[in-house]
């Protein structure tokens, strides 16, 4: 994303004096007041709030409330359930990131240059993307289903045992992850094709002449480093998407055997079991890994990418 | 085949192989959706077609839940999150990109730092607040969280920079209001940023599961998913064809909508990434 804030406008520059400034300024105003007054009701307020009740022990409907400092944070960190629930989520994290922007890169290489079957491919792999994640969480329990579904029959042919992908408390995480990354490569490819066909098609060529005689040699020396950008923020939406999984959660295990991620143990603190305080706590702890992922990747990346 | 035939087909084996895995959930969706309930134990991928069953799958599932409703309250929610989206998002943006006025930067600012907060971070104060003033369980509740856009703005305002001063210059001498200038000159030159940003709004909302579960109860007012929700529990795996035929009628306006509105959705999707 170019998050070009330069502030050079002729048409602005041109309005700078006296009582025409003034009406442009007014009208300006204006034009921004209904989206600031949302901001204000929507990001900002529920912010303050929130770093507010972090500090409390308010919880929903009580009639008093204290301010116990640090101590809901203190809590978090002494959490058997906030722990695992962290632990999940970076372990199906550091699943669906390789899968799903490999996937997503393999996908794109092959489809690119494609010109009849390019059309068919993104159908079958952005599907996923549009359709609604619960209801297809709620077909994949039944496609992975020990005796009533295709893949364990398919398994069973090949000879290998019936797997309980959602009976087995040490894969609950992994099928959630396979689901995840079945959903999100489609996303992805999309954003390898646009990165790919910004790359000039004289490089491949100059590269070819210089001796890449290999496909392989000249995806290593032009591709890859070209497509550096495009990886870099595939990785961080696709890290971030992760990092807020919840549907599947929702749908296949309601965190039993232990499977709750972050944001599903975040929704049972919040909102059934209405520890306000404490959730505020989490919440907060979430929303600074969030922009932690989204920040420390582009920097770490910006140094990497150099062409 | 001649090998460098033969070479360009390779690539169509595994990508092959990677399509059928992603469409396999839809296909069997369908399939399971059109077998009589006494077919449950058949895994083969064979279809066999079935019409009394197809009907009678569908028609429980419509009588199970309210499926009809579930879809009149995802059109609702989502046509009225755009509405308001759109009528807030393309004036500031406007504003941003064409006019001059002070706070201008802290505002611009404040809309690219919104850009990195995620809405489950608000959920929880937007839910006291809302209980605060009893409006949980109605449209409003559902739609207010998402009533700006500041992916919008920053959208539309990219998109309204390109457009020309001079334009704007001689339909001010004119006599155009400034409100005609951006929603009938400025917005008329950005309608694919406007169709692409429709097309991602709708099946976000569509799609989303985690505000509507704290939103509402009211089973009269749950969006697809959160009705989906509602059903995969009544039903706890007895009738995978209710279930099934269930989960095709909600997943398949959007699914329709990305199959007739393909580029958008790809445009869409480039216009967040990749500049």
């Amino acid at each position: 994303m170019s998050l070009a804030l330069d502030t050079a406008h002729p048409a602005a520059a041109r309005l700078d004096s006296g009582a025409p400034a003034r009406r442009a300024a007014r009208r300006g105003l204006a034009f921004v007041a209904p989206a600031a007054l949302l901001l204000l009701a929507i990001y900002i307020l529920p912010l303050v709030m929130l770093g507010l009740f972090s500090v409390t022990d308010y919880q929903l409907g009580a009639v008093a409330t204290r301010f116990t400092g640090l101590e809901n944070f203190r809590r978090a960190a002494a959490d058997p359930v906030f722990l695992r629930a962290l632990g999940n989520t970076l372990f199906y994290v550091a699943l669906v990131i390789p899968g799903g922007v490999g996937l997503g890169l393999g996908a794109a290489l092959l489809v690119h240059g494609r010109k009849r079957s390019r059309g068919f491919y993104e159908v079958a792999f952005f599907l996923p993307v549009t359709a609604t994640l619960v209801a297809m969480a709620t077909v994949w329990q039944f496609v992975l289903h020990p005796s009533l579904g295709p893949v364990n029959a398919a398994l069973g042919w090949l000879g290998l045992g019936p797997v309980g992908f959602l009976s087995d408390p040490d894969l609950l995480i992994p099928t959630m992850a396979l689901i995840g990354t079945w959903q999100i490569a489609g996303f992805n490819m999309v954003l390898f094709l646009a990165g790919l066909s910004a790359i000039p098609k004289d490089l491949h060529e100059a590269a070819r002449l210089d001796g890449a005689r290999s496909a392989i040699d000249r995806f290593l020396t032009v591709t890859w480093p070209l497509l550096g950008p495009t990886t870099m923020f595939v990785t961080v939406t696709t890290s971030i998407t992760a990092f807020k999984v919840f549907e599947t959660v929702a749908v296949l295990t309601q965190g039993r055997s232990g499977s709750e991620t972050l944001l599903y143990a975040l929704y049972l603190e919040g909102f059934e079991y209405f520890d306000t305080g404490y959730a505020a706590a989490l919440t907060l702890i979430f929303l600074v890994l969030v922009l932690l992922l989204s920040l420390g990747q582009t920097l770490h990346f910006d140094r990497k990418v150099h062409y | 085949m001649s090998p460098s035939r033969l070479r360009r087909a390779l690539p169509h084996v595994p990508l092959g192989l990677v399509a059928a895995l992603m469409l396999l959930p839809f296909y069997w969706m369908l399939l399971t959706s059109a077998r009589p309930p006494q077919e449950i134990f058949d895994v083969s991928l064979l279809p066999v077609p079935d019409p009394g069953a197809v009907a009678e799958n569908y028609a429980r599932a419509a009588t199970a839940v309210p499926l009809a409703r579930f879809l009149f309250n995802g059109a609702v929610v989502c046509l009225g999150i755009l509405l308001v989206q759109v009528l807030t998002a393309v004036p500031a943006a406007y504003a941003l990109a064409k006019l001059r006025f002070p706070g201008r930067r802290l505002f611009l600012g404040l809309v690219v730092a919104a850009l990195c907060v995620p809405m489950q971070a608000l959920a929880l104060p937007l839910f006291v607040g809302l209980a605060g003033l009893d409006l949980l369980n109605s449209y409003f509740a559902l739609m207010a969280p998402f009533f700006l856009s500041v992916f919008a703005i920053f959208l539309f305002r990219q998109s309204f920079r390109s457009y020309p001063d001079e334009i704007i210059e001689a339909a001010r001498l004119d006599g155009f209001s400034e409100t005609e200038i951006c929603w009938r000159l400025v917005l008329r030159g950005s309608l694919p940023a406007l169709a692409a940003f429709a097309v991602f709004s709708v099946v976000a909302h569509w799609n989303d599961l985690y505000w509507p579960m704290i939103a509402v109860n009211d089973m009269a007012l749950a969006t697809p998913p959160l009705g989906m929700l509602f059903f995969s529990n009544a039903e706890s795996g007895t009738d995978y064809g209710a279930l099934m035929a269930g989960a095709a009628l909600l997943t398949a306006p959007m699914v329709l909508c990305f199959l007739l509105a393909r580029r958008q959705f790809i445009a869409g999707i480039t216009m967040t990434g990749v500049k």
